[in-house]
């Protein structure tokens, strides 16, 4: 089956993300496909590179990446939720005139019409939020 | 029109918070406008404290906060013209349809008249709503 993904909570606040990345390699694993994962709300910060979770538990953007690497995911970080949150590709820094980017490797920056894509082309669009 | 393939879905958003205290209604609201590029089968629901988010009269001068209320006036102008609101969420707050903002569309196919986008619906129409969707996404 193709599926869309949402992830509408960011990581270790709530388990959404937990959830969204374990139902996602689960279904990979199964053989279905991933149309895209798309990052909204708080989830915008699965994608930062500047987390620094202790050594003894979970890295869960370092998951999401990846994860991204050996399947070829599609990870879309929607770009409004993320530029109020403080996400920034190398792009969007420059753009906006800031001093640093932090998109972690794996994850892109695009807009909303991503997700309407994903609900559109996917058999069934899975929304993981609080 | 985006990247659609001229497949038209059934599209339920579902909003079920307060409009200011988190930012789940403005940024479901955001989905909605740029979704109406896509030409799909949309609706709304406003359940639970969602319906807050269509209360009229609207200030956000105590909050510092944007009143974004005005917007879901355009909703009809951009085709988006069911809107159901749970009738039990709204009696159980102390409201009725004449605290909400009076949302209209143009009926093309009645000479463009004008006519109201709210409907009340109970549980059970709900219900059957949410069941006919392709894709619900749930704010």
């Amino acid at each position: 089956m193709k599926l869309g993904i949402m992830v509408s909570e960011g990581p270790y606040q709530h388990q959404a993300s937990d959830s969204a990345y374990n139902f996602t390699k689960a279904a990979l694993e199964k053989g279905h496909e991933i149309f895209r994962v798309f990052f909204y709300h708080d989830g915008v910060n699965n994608a930062t590179r500047l987390t620094v979770p202790p050594q003894d538990d979970r890295n869960i953007v370092n998951r999401w990446s990846e994860l991204a690497k050996q399947y070829d995911l599609d990870l879309v970080v929607c770009i409004a939720a993320a530029q109020r949150r403080g996400l920034l590709d190398e792009n969007e820094a420059k753009r906006n005139g800031k001093d640093a980017n932090n998109i972690a490797e794996g994850f892109r920056i695009s807009g909303l019409g991503q997700l309407i894509e994903a609900g559109i082309q996917s058999e069934r669009l899975v929304v993981f939020g609080d | 029109m985006e990247e659609g393939g001229g497949v038209t879905k059934k599209f339920l958003y579902v909003n079920r918070k307060a409009p200011y205290g988190s930012i789940y209604a403005l940024e479901s609201l955001e989905v909605v406008l740029i979704g109406a590029a896509f030409e799909q089968d949309v609706s709304l629901a406003f359940i639970d404290d969602g319906v807050y988010q269509l209360k009229k009269n609207q200030s956000t001068d105590g909050i510092g906060m944007k009143n974004f209320s005005p917007t879901y006036n355009a909703l009809g102008d951009y085709d988006i013209n069911k809107i159901y609101v749970d009738k039990d969420s709204l009696e159980q707050r102390g409201l009725s349809l004449d605290d909400l903002m009076n949302l209209t569309y143009e009926d093309e196919n009645d000479n463009y008249a004008e006519k109201p986008s709210i409907s009340l619906v109970n549980s059970e129409e709900l219900a059957a709503l949410m069941e006919q969707q392709d894709v619900v996404l749930s704010f």
